[in-house]
């Protein structure tokens, strides 16, 4: 196994914005110091094993008390000059750090995208604000951002407490229930990169995840203009019967479509749900079969999750599958 | 001539010119009673350290066998050996055993077997207090056990963060077994802390003097003091925590003015000094053995015992490195940073004294002494990382990922677990007057150290690859599986080495080569009475001339004139342990028994009804006032010891 096999989008060695390589700048020279104090430390173990070993061993406790006496001015500096040199490096250490943590409370924010995002049982919703009198519209699971501009998110629970985390980008943000927080980074490599929630928030805590697309200003405002829109009408009569069946059943009841009347708020907003790579937050891919799975059976894919199962005939099924396939 | 006169002149007094009469009736007198009353009336420190050790012992074996559960369930991706609910119940019962039912207690267990053989003591303070912790704690282990086995196991994580462990998230009565457990826990460890405090301060033998203490002795009147204000933090934390789920109280609830974040500051509060309760008694360990095997004192005793001091008041100033990500201050939390690379200069100031000392020394490779080097390098490797999790900004990065399980394995394995193998190793001779196997030690030693590092040092890779903490399980692609493997098979060596730990003692329990009194010769004043250890300790109570009283001049000097037939114990000065007053101690009794069966029923009743607080604290303070009633005979008895002309 080496790192060049793991996966480079979900990485803190692979930093993707400038938050996430000032950190690894710091840790690079942290990580430099200590292996420098590890390897010292080792040396001297390794060289009072050496010398006894060669030495004579006796094992008069008087003699090594006398040997210890006379060798006592010579090891008081030793000690003494190790203890320098430690608290000096770890004086060196504080002040970096400090720099580190100022540098990252700096980042200009002036033409900053606000989002706002909230992270519940075991999913996440991102908020986008209006833009050229287009309406703000949410998105779960799937952010996109633009590259080269910085990006404001304001983080809130809606139950428990979840966190923040997108390694190839920023270090971690809790999202606290009663005390929302903000994290600022800005993406300078475009790139698709993981999210995941790093706070143990329940059973469902490991498919917790969601993605960062960072993208070209232009291929963004595209982007944000279609998920601003309405969702699409069906363009066939499967789908049609799909709309219908998921307006007039539980469906419509926790998600929102935006252009219908579903406009249920405990689930995720489905109205561009075709355009997302993932079901459940990352648990699995958004195939046509994985979805019928998904909404015939959650707890299969994903024990724990608090989507119900959906009552309906083989037939309605596949049509609100056809459906949601078609929205996006 | 007086009937009381005579009855003195009969009496035996123990003193170094005693012959065998005064040691069978000293023997006979602090002997626990025979039969199944003595199983439970037990006082003698020793008796309930024993049991005291072997329980945490057993926590220990099954916090090991859930993280091999959690190991072969994470060997690969998106495998379904256990589900969801049992990985987070897995998880929280190792976290919880580990910690509350083995790290801490263990500690404060061979802490009161060795103490008093250390301080050259018949006994701790408090004898039958020492006994009711005892049974506090095991029952209240054997809650958290019972309640998991009965499907009622918590699952939100050792540290119980709310708003997912209130009554909303976490229905059903798991957590509220888990916060009854901290209380019983911390209840045993706060009687254990004062048992501790008091026998160091006030029962050295004369002339150990605070500069003449052995530096485990210190190491626990730091580590105990420590808990005194640490502990009170966690039980103010569940105790609220259980309000809120089965009173209706709001002190973590936002919605009603409750905050969330204060459970975490009462937590890390009590938490990350709980990390130096598992770590500093091992420095005193540490300390111990490397003088004996290196055949010189440690160097520098004034620097060791001021960096004890120095990490006990730091460890209080760093909890919210715990809470970096949350959204407190960034000028506070550069105050925490600072503070948490500062505790590392004293426990550097040690590590240069031990090398100091190894170095100048004549290095003997006993087993005991092969963990202790191990530590040097699995504990360094630990404290370097957590310099690194101590700085705010690499913290919000590796934070909550496998680093952090890396980093605090590495600390408390090799701070905590490998110097006490070395210490069993070492005191086991003491112990049970039998030597433990050698080359079965070596075996152990290197299977544990191989295993340890094949287990836990990828993680620090899977972090920083994302692979976040507390996951059942994970997707495939990740590039994780490979680390994921391996680290599954370093647990099994790892519980293969403490297999082989449990034979060799099995095995050298009746067939281990005699010890004698002092098999290393060492200098502390334990190694110069027989072995095992006879109920009384000490024929005569020594007099202590220096650091290593079994290495200073001979003839060693004790003081005399303690009854042989009735427990005196002689009471000493704090600063120069001078001789004060000869002191009554009681007699072996059922009520400590009787109180902590009270006292647990009243802890559980009330995990089902608030009104068990009420009246269940009947039986509790009926069994107490049983516990302190004056006996006629024992008040005939101090009275005669007293009119002693």
């Amino acid at each position: 196994m080496s790192a060049a096999q793991a996966a480079d989008n979900y990485s803190v060695l692979k930093p993707a914005g400038v938050q996430a390589a000032t950190i690894l700048t710091l840790w690079h020279i942290t990580l430099g110091v200590c292996s420098i104090v590890f390897a010292g430390v080792l040396a001297a173990l390794l060289f009072a094993v050496h010398r006894s070993r060669r030495g004579v061993r006796d094992n008069h406790a008087a003699e090594g008390k006398a040997a210890a006496m006379q060798a006592r001015p010579a090891t008081r500096r030793w000690v003494a000059g190790a203890s320098i040199a430690s608290a000096l490096a770890l004086t060196g250490l504080v002040v970096i750090d400090f720099m580190t943590d100022r540098a990252l409370s700096r980042l200009p924010v002036a033409d900053a995208l606000h989002i706002e995002m909230t992270g519940s049982q075991w999913w996440w919703e991102a908020r986008y604000p209006g833009r050229d009198g287009q309406p703000g519209f949410a998105v779960s699971n799937d952010l996109h951002i633009p590259v080269g501009r910085p990006v404001v998110v304001t983080l809130q629970a809606a139950d428990v407490i979840h966190t923040f985390w997108v390694p190839n980008l920023h270090g971690k943000k809790d999202m606290l229930p009663g005390r929302p927080t903000t994290i600022e980074f800005r993406a300078d490599e475009a790139g698709t990169y993981r999210g995941q929630c790093a706070e143990f928030c329940g059973v469902q805590h490991a498919f917790m995840a969601f993605g960062v697309t960072a993208e070209t200003p232009e291929q963004f405002d595209q982007w944000q203009a279609h998920q601003a829109a309405p969702a699409a009408n069906p363009s066939d009569d499967t789908a049609t019967r799909g709309r219908d069946v998921f307006l007039a059943s539980s469906c419509a009841g926790c998600h929102t479509v935006r252009g219908t009347s579903a406009t249920g708020n405990l689930g995720p907003d489905l109205t561009h749900f075709a355009s997302r790579p993932t079901i459940a937050a990352g648990t699995v891919p958004n195939e046509r079969s994985v979805l019928m799975q998904w909404v015939r059976d959650p707890q299969s894919l994903k024990t724990g999750t608090t989507m119900p199962p959906a009552a309906l005939p083989e037939s309605d099924l596949q049509a609100v599958v056809h459906y949601l396939a078609s929205l996006k | 001539m007086t009937e009381a006169a005579s009855v003195s002149r009969e009496r035996l007094y123990d003193g170094p010119d005693a012959g065998a009469a005064t040691h069978s009736a000293l023997a006979q007198t602090w002997s626990d009673p025979p039969g199944w009353r003595g199983w439970f009336a037990a006082i003698n420190h020793k008796t309930i350290a024993g049991r005291f050790i072997a329980a945490t012992f057993l926590f220990f074996v099954l916090g090991g066998l859930l993280a091999l559960a959690m190991r072969w369930q994470l060997a690969s991706p998106r495998t379904r050996a256990v589900g969801p609910d049992m990985y987070a119940q897995l998880f929280t019962m190792h976290g919880t055993t580990m910690m509350f039912l083995f790290a801490v207690p263990v500690m404060q267990a061979v802490a009161t077997y060795l103490v008093p053989l250390m301080i050259g003591a018949r006994s701790v303070a408090f004898p039958r207090m020492n006994a009711f912790a005892f049974w506090i704690f095991v029952m209240g282990g054997a809650f958290l056990f019972i309640g998991f086995v009965a499907g009622a196991g918590p699952n939100t994580g050792w540290f119980s963060y709310v708003p997912l462990a209130s009554a909303d998230y976490a229905p059903g009565k798991g957590v509220d077994i888990w916060a009854q457990m901290i209380t019983f826990t911390e209840l045993a460890g706060l009687l254990e802390a004062i048992v501790l405090i008091t026998t160091i301060l006030k029962m050295r033998a004369p002339g150990m003097s605070l500069s003449r203490m052995p530096l485990f002795v210190w190491a626990t009147l730091v580590t105990q003091c420590m808990v005194l204000f640490a502990m009170p933090s966690v039980m103010l934390g569940s105790t609220s925590l259980i309000l809120d789920r089965l009173v209706g109280t709001h002190f973590y609830n936002p919605a009603r003015g409750g905050d969330v974040l204060l459970w975490q500051h009462l937590f890390w509060f009590f938490g990350h000094p709980e990390v130096y309760l598992i770590f500093i008694p091992p420095l005193g360990f540490i300390s111990t053995i490397i003088a004996t095997f290196a055949r010189r004192p440690v160097f520098g005793y004034t620097a060791m015992v001021l960096s004890l001091i120095a990490i006990a008041f730091l460890a209080f100033g760093l909890w919210v490195h715990h809470m970096f990500a949350t959204n407190l201050p960034e000028i506070g939390k550069a105050f925490f940073t600072a503070a948490s690379l500062a505790i590392a200069l004293p426990s550097g100031v040690q590590i240069f004294c031990w090398l100091a000392t190894l170095i100048t020394g004549r290095l003997q490779f006993r087993t005991p002494l092969l963990f202790v080097l191990a530590f040097f390098f699995i504990l360094v490797l630990g404290g370097l990382s957590g310099v690194m999790l101590g700085s705010v900004s690499l913290d919000l990065q590796v934070h909550d990922t496998y680093f952090v399980v890396a980093h605090l394995h590495y600390v408390l394995l090799g701070g905590a677990v490998f110097p006490l193998f070395g210490a069993f190793f070492y005191w086991f001779p003491k112990f049970r007057g039998r030597m433990l196997s050698e080359r079965l030690g070596r075996w152990q030693f290197w299977l544990f150290f191989v295993g340890f590092n094949v287990t836990f040092f990828p993680m620090h890779w899977l972090g920083l690859q994302g692979m976040p903490r507390r996951v059942w399980t994970y997707p495939e692609g990740m590039g994780w599986d490979g680390m994921n493997l391996l680290s599954t098979v370093g647990a099994f060596a790892i519980a293969a080495s403490v297999l082989l730990f449990i034979v060799n003692v099995a095995r050298s329990w009746r067939h281990g080569a005699i010890a004698g009194a002092d098999p290393w010769h060492a200098g502390t004043l334990e190694w110069t009475i027989a072995s095992p250890p006879p109920p009384h300790n000490f024929d005569a109570m020594p007099v202590v001339q220096g650091r290593e009283p079994a290495w200073g001049a001979r003839p060693r000097r004790a003081v005399s004139g303690l009854a042989a037939d009735a427990r005196e114990v002689l009471t000493t000065s704090v600063r120069d342990a001078d001789p004060l007053t000869r002191s009554l101690f009681p007699s072996p009794s059922l009520w400590p028994f009787i109180s902590a069966l009270a006292t647990t029923a009243l802890f559980v009743a009330s995990v089902f009804t608030p009104w068990a607080v009420v009246w269940g604290a009947v039986p509790v303070a009926l069994a107490v006032i049983a516990w302190f009633w004056p006996g006629r005979a024992e008040t005939e008895q101090a009275l005669a010891l007293e009119t002693k002309p």
